[in-house]
This record gives C-alpha cells, structure tokens and sequence, in this order.
C-alpha cells in the first residue's frame, strides 16, 4: 500500500498539470497546485517515516519487476529529499496567489500554475525514480517547465535569461544522456541498483570513466557547480519572484541528489575518491565557489542577482562537503540542502513581497532604502535569513557550518576550514549591505508604510522562523541527513 | 523542589529582559509607561539573580539545560560563582542606567527612544546569556546575540559617523569571532569532544605545546570583546553612541562579557591545572595594550574617546592577570571586573551629564565646570581614583591583588607594566578634576544635569567607594574560585 505512494506523489502533480490547461481559470490553478502541493508533502511525510521504519522501499511500476520494468526507490536520502522539496512547495504555493496576480499577465497565469505542477512532478520523479533513463525524462520535465517559467518573468530581460538557462540546461541534460549511453553500452542495464551490481567488475574501463565524466559535468551544470554557475544569477533575478523563491531552495538541490545518487549508489566511492581526484577537484571548486561568488555578490547592486550569487557559494558548501568525503562533510552537504533552502527560500519570499509593493525596481540595494520603516516585518526576517546565510549561532546556517568545519578538521585541512570561515565574513559583508540599507537610509518620500499581504508574508515569516528553529532543533535537519550520509558511506550499492 | 525553583530562576534571568524589550515595544506610544516596564524590568532581574546568590554560595551550581542542538552539543545554562558576579554587576547597574537613560534620552530629546530602550534590555539579556552560560557554545551563541543588538545602539543617530562606527563595531567583532572563536571552539571540540565549562578544564593532557599556544591565541585574540590590541579599534568606534550606551554597554556589559568571556576559557576551558605555559604570551601583549593605550588616552582631548582608551586599558589589567594565572592574580582579575565597571561607569555617567547640562565633549572645554556641577565632578573624581588604583575606591583593592599575584608569579614585566600605567592614568585623569575646579568657567551659566542622571552618579560613585571598605561579596566569590 505505501508503495503506491512513492508513484503517487509524482503522478498527482502530473496530472494536475495537464487539467489546469484544460479548465484555464486562474483560481482554479492556484488551488489546484496548492492542493497538490500539501497532498505531496504528506506523502512525503509518511514515506519518510516508512523508510525509517523499515528500510528503503522499492515499488515495480505495473508489477514489472526490475530491471525490466521501471523501478521506484525510497532510501533515506531520497526520502529527505521528497520531504525537502514538497516542504517547499507547500510554503511557497498558497503565496503564489498575489506574486503570480502581480507579475504574470491575466490571460497566462493558469500556465504558471501547470507548468509549476509539472516542476514539482518532474524533481519528485527525480528524486523517486531507480531508473537512470526515467530519471532524464524527469530532468527534461522539471528542465522545460522551469525555462518557461522563467520567461514568465516581469521583465523583457527574462526572455534571455531562460534563453541562457536553456542552452546551458540542454548540454546539461544531454551529456547526463551521453553518460548514461556509455553505462548501457558497458551494463546493459538501466536499473541504477542493477547496474551498481554490474559495474562491479568493470569499474576501472574507460567509457565507465568516461560516462563519469559526463554525468558530472552534466549534472554539474544543473548545480551550478562552479565555474558552471553562469545561467544561475541571471535565471534567478529575472523570474517571478516565487518561482525563484521555489527554484532556489529546490532545483539545484535535487541535481546535488543525482550527483549523489551516481556517486555512492552506482559508481564505486571507493575509486571515486580513493583512485581518482575527484575529493580534490570537488574541494577546488567548491572553495573557489564559496569566495568568488561571495565576492561578486558584495559589488553586486541588484538584491535579488546579490541572493542568486550568494546561492553559487552557498551551493559551493554544499559540493564542499562532498569532496570533504567523509561522514561530517556529507551530513553537511545534505543538511545544508534543507539548511540552505528554507533560508534562500525565504529570502526570495520576502523580496517578491516587497516588488509586490513597491513594484520589481525597487529591489536593488539602494532601492530597498528604509524598508524598516516601510515594512518592519519584512525587513527583520530578512535579517533572520540574512544571519542564516551567513552562519550565525541560533540559525539554520551555523549548524551546517559547524559540522562543515568538523569535517574538514576530521581531514586535517586546515585552509579549506580558513576558507570557510573568510567566506562566511564575506557574507556578512553581502548581507550587511542590504541590512545597513534597511535600517539605516532614510526610506524615499512618499512612501507609506505597507506590509506584503498576509499570505506572502506569512509564507516568508515561516521560512525564517524554520531559520532559527532549525538552528535549535536538527533532530530532522542533521538526524535526517547523517542517517543518510551513513546510508550513502556505508555502501547503498 | 529546590532545583526546581532555581531552574526557573535561571530562565527567568533570559526572559525577563527579553520580556522587558517586547513590553518596552508594546508601550511605543507611552512614553511614561514604557520607562516604568524597563525599570520594573531590571529590577525584576536583579531581584532573581540576586535570589541565586545564595545557593552559590552554598556551593551549588542550579543548572538548566534549555536545548540540544547536535548530540553532546546542548544550549545549556550553569551559573557558577564568577558568572554569578558578572549577573549581578550587569543586572544592577542596568536599573542605575535605565534611570539615568530616562534623564539622558529625555534631556537631549533622542529620537527612536523605543527602539534605544527594547534594543538595550536585548543587550543585557543577551550579556545574561554569556554570564550563565554552561558551554563554549552557549556563551558563542549569546556573544554573537550581544553583538548583533547592540548595533542598533551604535547606530542610533543614523547619520553617516553612526553607520561608519557601526561598521567598524560590526566588522572587528564579527570578524574576530567568526575567523578566531568559531576555529578555536571547533578545534576544542574536536580535541576534548565537549565544549561544557568544567572546574579544572577540558583540555588537560589532550593538547599542549605550540598547539595549545596557539589555541589560546584563537580564544584571545577571537574574544574580540576583551579589545586586546589590536582589535581593539571597535570600542572607540562605539562611542558614537548615545553616552547611556557607552556607560552601560561599553564600560560594563559588553566589554565585561569580552574579559569574563577569557576568564571562562582560561578557568574552565584550559584550566588552573594546565598551567600558564601557552598563555606565557599574553601578559605581553596585555601589557603593551595596557601601556599603548594609555598613551591614546593621554592624547585624547575628546572625553569620550580618552574613557573608551582608558577601558582599552583596564580590560587588559584583566586579561593579564587571567594569563599570569597564579592564585592571586586570578581573584585580582575577578575583582577587577567589578571594580572597573563601578569606576567606569561612573565617569561615563559623568561624561554624559555633561554634555546633556553643558553641551561639551572635550577635555579643553571643561575649565571650571567642576564649580557649576560639584556632585557630577566629584563622581568624577572618584571614578578616577579608582581607574588610578588609590584608595579610598574599589579599584585600590582589585590592584592591590592584581600586583600581588603578579609578585607571586613573579613577573616582573607585568609589575613594570601596572606601575607606568598607574602614573599615566594619574597624568590623564587628574588634570581634568583640576581644569573642573581650579580655572574659570566662561560661557553661559548652567547647573547640574536633570536629577535622575545626578542621583545615578552619585550612586554609582558612593558605590565605588563603598565597596572599598567592604569588598566581601565580590571577594568570597573570587576566592571560591581558585
């Protein structure tokens, strides 16, 4: 019974898209996807709890058993990742209402909502699936959905960046393909626990090294893995503020799971990290990550490119512990999947709250001069996830930053944790700007106080309250992720 | 039943300020009212931690553990007899300061004074937090909060000096704390697999030569509080604060967090037993702050500036003495503390009555204001006494053991290093109590300040000199720790 589950919450949203066309009412839309949203978080809630109990859970669609018919796989840390995703959908949907009625023309906005379903469908199928090929039918889904989502945008400017997102978004996804071609041609198989099994005796062949190097060159690009990062600042400034709000604390997420997913559950780690550099490589990037990004960041001028910068370095911790290897680095890695989500997620929330108000050109740095006065809430959550990001005690980022540097010491690298800490100063630089601006320029005359509307708000407040809550109580954010990361490290081949 | 009762107490130690800052907010439009919630507040406060003295001194240790943020990691509250001093000092002189705000903030006709009122009962709840906290990370997490409410105080005219300071404030402290305090706590953790402050250390055997060395140069140097030079700048950055905030905050609450926050890692991180091998640096350094910013001080004809210099200074009498770690030393560190906030206080308290009745800020400008305003320079020129370490004034008595324990090490540096700063504090503070009594005023006539800053002064310096002749409470409590 619960394994029709897992197959359930990616075909709800599937369908949903698709009778949202058909109805064309812009009401309708938002309940529908706020509806789904919820179911989808339930399911998730109750497959984690499954899996928990009873270990992952593997559901043969049509009764076709695998590797024949396609596979469902729950495990722990696909598990974490439904609830992550669905978590955030269920914040950001019932806000959709006024950012959507604001930014988006009357006539498409029901798109917004079927192409948002589709998204969801396609990073739940992601996330589910056993299956390398499905796995790339679910890339395209959630890929497409998200190129027109981001050319929903309220400025001509938008047209362009799904344009890039979208050049870059194919190489991706058709390298990830290539990749999986090689590991056919080598196994035979589709399966990704077949062929594990298969790859056993054939780790060490080229085209097995070969298709390594294109799936994480591919997925790569759908992380925006340093130095293939260059759609991110662009895609996520011009979209409609919620879907970058739910882009931000998912998209890229569910990609570091792919990655994942390949590394520990199909290739060998042993030789991954041992034979190969990979370790190294991955630590490279992810410090130049974590401080050019930042960098650029501090002298950008326009908030919501400032925050899509900061996600670079921030996604640069999360591929840091990756390379770290070891049980700290990849807790790390995985909580601050969650970790950073809700407080890049609320960050954007808040900010498509004030566009709301104050119309899309006011978020610039300067532009958000006196938002104190003008929406006191907004701008104190704003600082809330702003502490977050940079990795204050009490918030949701320290933590993540802590175990980080556990890790590190753990390795005896002592410049990686200097790089660590200089980045997170350089955060507070970037956060501060925005801060200082808040609460200390004089707001334009004129201006009356006004706050988002409650729904809006109440979507952003949550998302930084979970901020600090997650600072206080990780029973789920670092017990869910080191339970993973021991299921990744133990072998889940 | 008992434990029980002093469980809630501690609580009640966070959530009274925090509780006195949302009321402070709530009574936005009542001005009369929303003075009355800070001073019923600090009351309320002082009364509680006041209440947990005697179970310290019994020898107890009530505990409260409030969270556990990852296994072995827990939000935890433990007040000891040195966290206890600081409680009291800090929650005492928090209702001296709140009436003396009320005559500051009212005089001088401050703007957002609701913000300036939520925004310090934050503060002293946030220096509650490090004073009863049980863990590295507990004091980290109330340290950083401290940091971070305490830049709205900073900042409060909002003019471009303001947002300048607040940057230096913000940037040294943070900074210090994220590349300095962050490492060491992780390398503390890593080593002795708890952060929790216990009697006689944690690192004992785990960790010693240059690498306890330099982890106590992390803590040093990452308590960016304690303004060991040369990170020190934040403090006279934060004297373009409303003088209330440099009094409390910056004499008493904050710098004291920074030096008891040492105190704490050299007692109950490190440990007596550890010995002073890797702090053997730090007098040193200590020292030549001690003397470097005196000179500062000397310079200074801003009066602001030469007190914030002047506590540059005295807070390195406490480090030092920490580092020196022999017995004595140690209580003279305690003690000194106490004394310093006392005498501090007092001449802030001064500094700022004067510019609320005559609008002067420089040293140069003070000729003969000591006739107009006899009871402010009078303070003033027992809180000086005290900063020079002559009786009769508390910070005779903390001297006296500080250059005790300096004997007992035998350090002669440091020994040196207090007699020079004795005769520059002598040279920088008499000559402003004899320009006040001894030349003629010019300008137009005034009196003395509005009376609630008066009567704070004068408690505060009859306070300086009270606890001169009896210095048991602070004393028992320091000796208890070595």
């Amino acid at each position: 019974m619960v394994g029709h589950l897992a197959m359930l919450q990616v075909v709800l949203p599937l369908v949903a898209a698709p009778l949202i066309v058909l109805v064309r009412n812009a009401r309708f839309a938002w309940l529908a996807a706020t509806v789904v949203s919820y179911t989808c978080l339930a399911i998730a809630l109750r497959l984690a709890s499954h899996v928990a109990e009873a270990g992952t859970l593997s559901y043969a669609i049509g009764s076709w058993a695998a590797p024949w018919g396609i596979e469902y796989r729950v495990d722990p840390l696909s598990a974490f990742l439904l609830v992550l995703v669905s978590l955030t959908a269920a914040l950001v949907a019932p806000y959709a209402w006024r950012s959507i009625a604001a930014e988006v023309p009357a006539d498409r906005q029901y798109l917004a909502y079927a192409m948002y379903c589709l998204c969801l469908a396609g990073l739940l199928g992601m996330v589910a699936t056993g299956d390398a090929f499905n796995l790339f039918v679910f890339i395209e889904i959630s890929a497409l959905s998200t190129y027109v989502l981001i050319a929903l945008g309220p400025r001509r400017k938008a047209l362009v960046a799904a344009y890039q997102y979208m050049l870059m978004g194919t190489v991706g996804a058709t390298f990830y393909v290539i990749g999986v071609g090689l590991l056919y041609l080598m196994t035979g198989t589709l399966n990704l626990a077949d062929m594990a099994l298969r790859l056993r005796d054939a780790q060490d062949l080229r085209p097995v090294y070969a298709a390594l190097a294109f799936i994480t060159v591919g997925i790569g690009l759908k992380l925006a893995l340093f130095p293939l990062h260059q759609w991110l600042p662009d895609a996520y400034a011009e979209a409609p503020s919620m879907v970058t709000a739910f882009l931000a604390a998912t998209a890229t997420k569910v990609s570091v799971y792919v990655l994942l997913r390949f590394y520990y559950s199909v290739f060998d780690p042993d030789a991954l990290f041992g034979r190969l550099p990979t370790g190294a490589v991955f630590i490279g990037l992810s410090v130049a990550a974590t401080l050019v990004a930042s960098y650029v960041a501090v002298h950008e001028r326009d908030a919501k490119r400032l925050f899509a910068w900061s996600s670079v370095a921030q996604i640069g911790y999360i591929t840091l512990g990756i390379g770290i290897d070891n049980t700290s680095g990849l807790t790390a890695s995985l909580a601050h999947l969650l970790n950073h989500g809700i407080t890049k997620g609320a960050i954007f929330v808040l900010l498509g709250g004030v566009a709301l108000r104050y119309g899309a050109g006011t978020l610039t740095v300067d532009g958000l001069a006196g938002l104190a006065k003008r929406m006191p809430l907004t701008a104190f959550g704003l600082v809330i996830a702003g502490l977050s990001l940079i990795g204050i005690p009490g918030t949701a980022g320290f933590v993540t930053k802590w175990m980080l540097i556990q890790g590190a010491l753990e390795r005896g690298m002592w410049w990686v944790v200097a790089a660590i800490l200089a980045s997170s100063l350089i955060a507070a630089v970037y956060v501060w700007r925005v801060v200082e601006s808040a609460y200390l320029k004089p707001a334009p005359a004129g201006e009356s106080r006004a706050e988002a509307p409650a729904g809006m708000l109440a979507a952003g407040m949550a998302l930084a309250v979970l901020c600090v809550y997650f600072g206080f109580d990780t029973s789920f954010s670092v017990g869910g992720a080191r339970e993973a990361a021991e299921f990744l490290l133990r072998g889940s081949r | 039943m008992g434990t029980v009762n002093h469980e809630v107490l501690l609580g009640l130690c966070l959530v009274i300020p925090a509780a006195g800052a949302a009321l402070v907010g709530a009574l936005h439009r009542r001005p009369n009212l929303r003075e009355a919630a800070t001073l019923v507040s600090a009351a309320a406060l002082f009364c509680v931690v006041a209440s947990l003295a005697r179970p310290v001194f019994e020898g107890e240790q009530p505990a409260l553990v409030l969270g556990e943020v990852m296994p072995g990691l827990a939000i935890a509250l433990v007040l000891e007899p040195l966290g206890l001093l600081f409680a009291l000092v800090a929650s005492a002189l928090w209702f001296v300061s709140a009436v003396y705000s009320i005559g500051y903030m009212r005089g001088n006709g401050e703007a957002h004074q609701t913000r300036f009122y939520a925004c310090f009962a934050l503060a002293i709840g946030g220096a509650m937090g490090v004073a009863l906290a049980g863990n590295l990370l507990t004091m980290y997490l109330f340290y950083e909060l401290l940091t971070f409410v305490t830049w709205p105080l900073v900042t409060h005219h909002g003019d471009e000096p303001a947002k300048l300071g607040g940057r230096t404030y913000l940037s040294l402290l943070l900074g210090t704390s994220m590349l300095f305090l962050l490492p060491a706590m992780a390398v503390t953790w890593r080593v002795a697999g708890t952060l929790d402050f216990t009697v006689g250390g944690i690192l004992a055997g785990k960790i010693d030569g240059a690498a306890a060395a330099g982890l106590a140069a992390l803590y040093a140097f990452g308590i960016g509080k304690a303004a060991l030079m040369p990170v020190h700048r934040w403090l006279p950055a934060a004297m373009v604060a409303p003088t209330p905030v440099s009094a409390l905050l910056h004499a008493v609450a904050v710098v004291k967090a920074g030096v008891f926050c040492v105190v704490k890692v050299v007692l109950y991180v490190f440990g007596m037993e550890f010995g002073a091998e890797p702090f053997a640096w730090l007098p040193w350094v200590a020292g030549f702050t001690i003397l470097a910013a005196s000179v500062v001080a000397l310079r200074a004809d801003n009066l602001k500036r030469r007190l914030a210099y002047s506590t540059v200074s005295q807070l390195s009498y406490v480090v030092m003495s920490a580092a020196i770690l022999a017995p004595l030393s140690v209580v003279g560190a305690v003690l000194h503390i106490v004394a310093h906030a006392l005498g501090k206080i007092t001449l802030f308290f001064a500094a700022g009555a004067i510019y609320t009745a005559a609008h002067k800020t420089e040293v140069s400008q003070l000729d003969g204001l000591g006739r107009r305003m006899p009871w402010t320079f009078a303070a003033f020129g027992i809180g000086a006494l005290s900063m020079i370490g002559l009786p009769p004034t508390v910070g005779s008595v903390s001297k006296w053991f500080i250059v005790s324990g300096a004997l007992q090490a035998e350090h002669w540096a440091a020994i040196s290093a207090i007699a020079a700063s004795t005769l520059l504090n002598a040279a920088y503070f008499l000559p402003i109590v004899y320009r006040a009594f001894f030349r003629e005023a010019a300008g137009p006539q005034h009196g003395e300040a509005p009376w609630p800053m008066v009567a704070a002064l004068v408690f505060t310096a009859a306070l300086t000199v009270a606890m001169f002749f009896c210095a048991d409470l602070p004393l028992a409590l320091a000796r208890s720790l070595v």
